[in-house]
């Protein structure tokens, strides 16, 4: 049985990473440089861990699966990132940050772990600055601005509609730098498909050569992943093409827990679905919702007319327009959590009043601030959205009001790490959406980098050097080892089998349907029902997964159909662990919205007594059910209540 | 109503850096204006892989247009015809019935065909590297706001910053010339006060780099700043030019 053990520093809150940080083990310089360190991914946090794993002098090899570094999803993020500067002297503080991001996370994070996020939220702020990133300014040369959901002060930073570009070119700089001198080794093109632990301490993995199709093997004395989320299991989604979680769950098969699986984050704005040979969705920032103003009509009559095209959504007269979130939650308005904004157009187009042909829309709508503001300022705010909005749609959002749906966008769940980020297998540890830690059921917007950039500069630097102490005497591994050769043969096998098959089903049409039965099933709106069929359906398509795929070409060349196919194979066992977490959790919170648990107004509705814990999943072996493993969540610090983004 | 079209494709197909590549003809039927190029060619790889052929290998991720990673040269221009976008983000409503696209990887001496569509771009990584950055180490920094920076130079450097490093300023050089990626980055940092202190040594660091890697020279056509899906300027280039005669004057 697996053991739990969080290793939340003593002290009250405020103390704890302090108190950590001066009693932590450390590595003196001559020793960092026989210690090597295998980071995957590079993302904010993979770029950033390696970036400054070796300015500290370690040994890296930094992989990632694209072309360069620099092209990491990450690198799609738009509106901001959050720190608790109080620049604008709002009411800002650690605290409050701290506060709003358990709050928004619907009281299912850990304490410690989002206090700290919230502590070096500033420094990430100072060092992205000193890094060369060209955030944007107000007149008097000072930072500006501006404010996402879950929060009623302004604390996001931004770089126009490109944050995450500019956040992960500065981390890609001072990656850059390290690969210069030497003391970082990048691989591109390279994807990982399997750990090597040796008596109990990862060592090693293994990795396809995406150029040549050969595996390789790599050993390192710790192995850091940053290898993002799992959205795509859902197969339409905000991420790119080759986000994947098959580093995520080979850890898993190897022992890793796999935490809080059914916390996925539907974005509410997103373009809505247009047919059925989309490969993905585009997401509109959440910024947007500083000024747009979202409705459906009143009058389920103006919602058909605009279904069936004969009517314009700037054609409804103001009172005719239902502007739900202003009228459901006055006190956040547009600018409540993602969560809630989500299912509240979910609610609305359940009974009617989409509107789009689909009758899957709500409007996002920009009238008023280009009529307060003028058009100038509102394209200088969102210029660069409005104009891909325009690209995608052919629809000018000055003119109409933009339309909008939710779509997959991030998942909270991910590998369990405990304070110092390490995973339940030792010298394994998972960095930014990668791991489960700090966004509880629910991430609020603008902190995604945050946490990415928090957790790869500012916490495993040191955690790290904790596990690696009484790591300086052992020399380093030969891939030789015979835990080397299983590993390889593992992935060989898979491969193997897969390229076996040839049936007569493509790699991405099955993916559609698995895509299909997680929308429908896993979705926005859960029920016991639901998922029971949806796990059925699940093993279905599993079973034709693995009896009727095709992939042409051959398995030791380059193969970009075998590529899909491997990552697919882990997004239906991935599905399945998303569904059997959502079934157990009797409750509704954040991001997993049970439609059994809620209140007379459609909110969700926790249960606090039965369900305060985190859903550590334990692998039992191929088709066997996980083990359901706890972490309870003990708040010394914060009340427990039930969320009011209402007054 | 979105148009539907049916037209002729010709992709360049190459097995490796060495082989010999050709052009090979598919027909495409039934195409929505929707449909986005790139989800154009996952229908062409769909039926090729039903016929039991290897798909068109060609680089794409993020398809929002901001990843950098797609780079189809199309009827003659880097990511297509139209201005201002990457390929992942036209769409075939842009495109008429009966048309033949023609699309090819961005040809330079310094980007190798990988396979079909795909080529290697790590001189790109590796012109960074020589110095594409501020010498700053993780730690503890002054407060942001301790550097004042004018909202007018924060815009520019925002401006030179949003180089997506796609490459096809040097697929659409007559010169395979990298001027543009390369001045893009040297003019954000030399715009700011934190990354003015080593601006000599980077221009020059990277230049040399350039020059090491095979990219040719630029003589001005602005080809690049014409086909540059993120409209870089070659304002750029100037101040690249500057950056660097200065510091060579000093040398």
């Amino acid at each position: 049985m697996t053991k739990i053990d969080s290793k939340i520093p003593e002290g009250q809150l405020a103390e704890k990473w302090s108190n950590y940080k001066a009693h932590q083990k450390l590595v003196n310089p001559s020793n960092k440089r026989r210690l090597d360190i295998i980071v995957v991914g590079t993302g904010l946090a993979g770029a950033s861990a390696a970036a400054s794993f070796g300015e500290m002098g370690f040994n890296v090899l930094n992989f990632c699966i694209q072309d360069s570094p620099r092209r990491a999803h990450s690198i799609a993020a738009q509106g901001g990132i959050n720190a608790a500067k109080n620049y604008q002297n709002d009411g800002d503080s650690i605290y409050r940050l701290f506060y709003d991001t358990i709050k928004g996370g619907d009281y299912r994070s850990r304490e410690a772990n989002v206090y700290r996020l919230a502590e070096v939220s500033n420094s990430i702020i100072d060092q992205c600055v000193a890094q060369g990133v060209p955030f944007a300014r107000d007149y008097g040369g000072t930072l500006d601005n501006r404010s996402f959901g879950g929060a009623q002060v302004s604390r996001t930073f931004y770089a126009k509609g490109q944050t995450g570009q500019q956040l992960l070119l500065g981390a890609y700089s001072a990656l850059s730098r390290q690969i210069h001198k030497g003391s970082v080794k990048l691989y591109t093109r390279y994807e990982m498909e399997n750990l090597v632990i040796i008596d109990g301490r990862t060592r090693g993995i293994i990795v396809r050569n995406l150029v040549t199709g050969k595996l390789e093997r790599f050993a390192a004395h710790a192995v850091v992943l940053a290898t993002g989320g799992y959205g795509n299991t859902y197969f339409l989604s905000t991420n790119a093409m080759g986000c994947n979680c098959s580093a995520a769950i080979s850890a898993y098969k190897k022992g890793a827990l796999f935490a809080n699986p059914s916390y996925v984050q539907i974005h509410p704005t997103c373009i809505p679905v247009h047919g059925d040979k989309q490969s993905k969705l585009t997401l509109m920032s959440e910024s947007l919702r500083n000024d747009g103003r979202i409705w459906v009509p009143k009058n389920l009559e103006d919602a058909k007319a605009i279904q069936e095209g004969k009517m314009k959504g700037d054609e409804i007269k103001e009172e005719d327009r239902d502007y739900y979130l202003e009228r459901r939650y006055p006190a956040f308005g547009n600018l409540v959590p993602r969560d809630v904004a989500s299912r509240a157009a979910k609610e609305r187009c359940d009974k009617g009043f989409g509107v789009n042909p689909t009758g899957l829309a709500v409007f996002l709508d920009f009238s008023e601030p280009i009529a307060r503001l003028g058009e100038d300022v509102v394209r200088q705010r969102y210029g660069n959205l409005f104009q891909m909005y325009e690209e995608i749609t052919n629809e000018n959002p000055y003119k109409t009001p933009m339309m909008i749906y939710p779509a997959i966008h991030y998942t909270m769940g991910g590998l369990w790490v405990d304070y110092e980020l390490q995973t339940s297998i030792k010298g394994l540890f998972a960095l930014g959406e990668c791991n489960f830690s700090d966004h509880g059921a629910n991430r609020l917007g603008a902190s995604a980098l945050m946490q990415g950039l928090a957790d790869g500069y500012f916490v495993i630097p040191f955690t790290i050097q904790n596990y690696l102490s009484d790591q300086i005497t052992v020399p380093r591994f030969s891939t030789d080892l015979p835990e080397f050769e299983v590993a390889e043969k593992e992935v060989q096998d898979k491969i193997e089998k897969l390229m076996s098959i040839q049936g007569t089903e493509s790699t991405d049409s099955i993916h559609k349907k698995l895509g299909n039965i997680m929308w429908n099933f896993v979705g926005m709106g859960r029920t016991k029902e639901g998922l029971t069929e949806g796990l059925k359906q699940l093993a279905e398509v599993k079973k034709e997964f693995w009896t009727n795929v095709r992939i042409p070409g051959a398995k030791d060349d380059q193969n970009t159909e075998l590529e899909k196919a491997l990552r697919v194979a882990d997004f239906i066992e991935m599905g399945h662990l998303i569904a059997y977490d959502a079934l157990n959790r009797n409750e509704s919170c954040g991001g997993h919205f049970r439609e059994e648990y809620q209140t007379a107004e459609g909110e969700a509705k926790r249960d606090d007594e039965n369900y305060s814990y985190v859903a550590c999943w334990n692998y039992t072996g191929e088709d066997k059910e996980p083990e359901l493993i706890k972490e309870e969540l003990n708040y010394e610090f914060v009340k427990v209540q039930t969320r009011n983004y209402k007054s | 109503m979105e148009k539907v079209i049916n037209f002729t494709l010709k992709v360049w197909r190459q097995r490796g850096p060495k082989a010999q590549g050709a052009f090979e003809s598919y027909q495409m039927e039934d195409i929505t204006g929707d449909t986005s190029f790139l989800e154009m060619l996952d229908i062409l790889n769909e039926n090729l892989v039903s016929e039991g052929k290897e798909p068109v290998v060609f680089d794409h991720d993020c398809r929002e247009g901001i990843c950098g990673m797609c780079s189809l040269y199309v009827n003659g221009h880097p990511h297509g015809p139209e201005g201002g976008v990457t390929t992942c983000q036209s769409f075939m409503r842009k495109f008429n019935e009966g048309d033949t696209i023609t699309v090819e990887p961005w040809r330079s001496a310094a980007f190798p065909v990988i396979r079909d569509l795909m080529v290697d771009r790590s001189a790109f990584d590796e012109i960074m590297q020589a110095g594409g950055y501020v010498s700053v180490n993780t730690g503890a920094p002054q407060d942001s706001n301790a550097i004042l920076i004018s909202k007018e130079v924060a815009d520019v450097a925002m401006d030179a910053a949003s180089c997506i490093g796609c490459g096809a300023c040097v697929a659409a050089c007559k010169n395979g010339s990298a001027m543009l990626f390369v001045s893009s980055k040297v003019t954000q940092l030399a715009l700011l006060p934190q990354g003015k202190v080593e601006a000599a040594r980077r221009a020059k660091a990277m230049v040399a780099k350039m020059d090491e890697l095979g990219f040719g020279n630029c003589t001005n056509t602005r080809a690049c700043e014409a086909e540059c899906p993120k409209s870089e300027t070659i304002i750029n280039i100037a101040k690249l030019n500057r950056e660097f005669i200065t510091a060579k004057l000093q040398d």
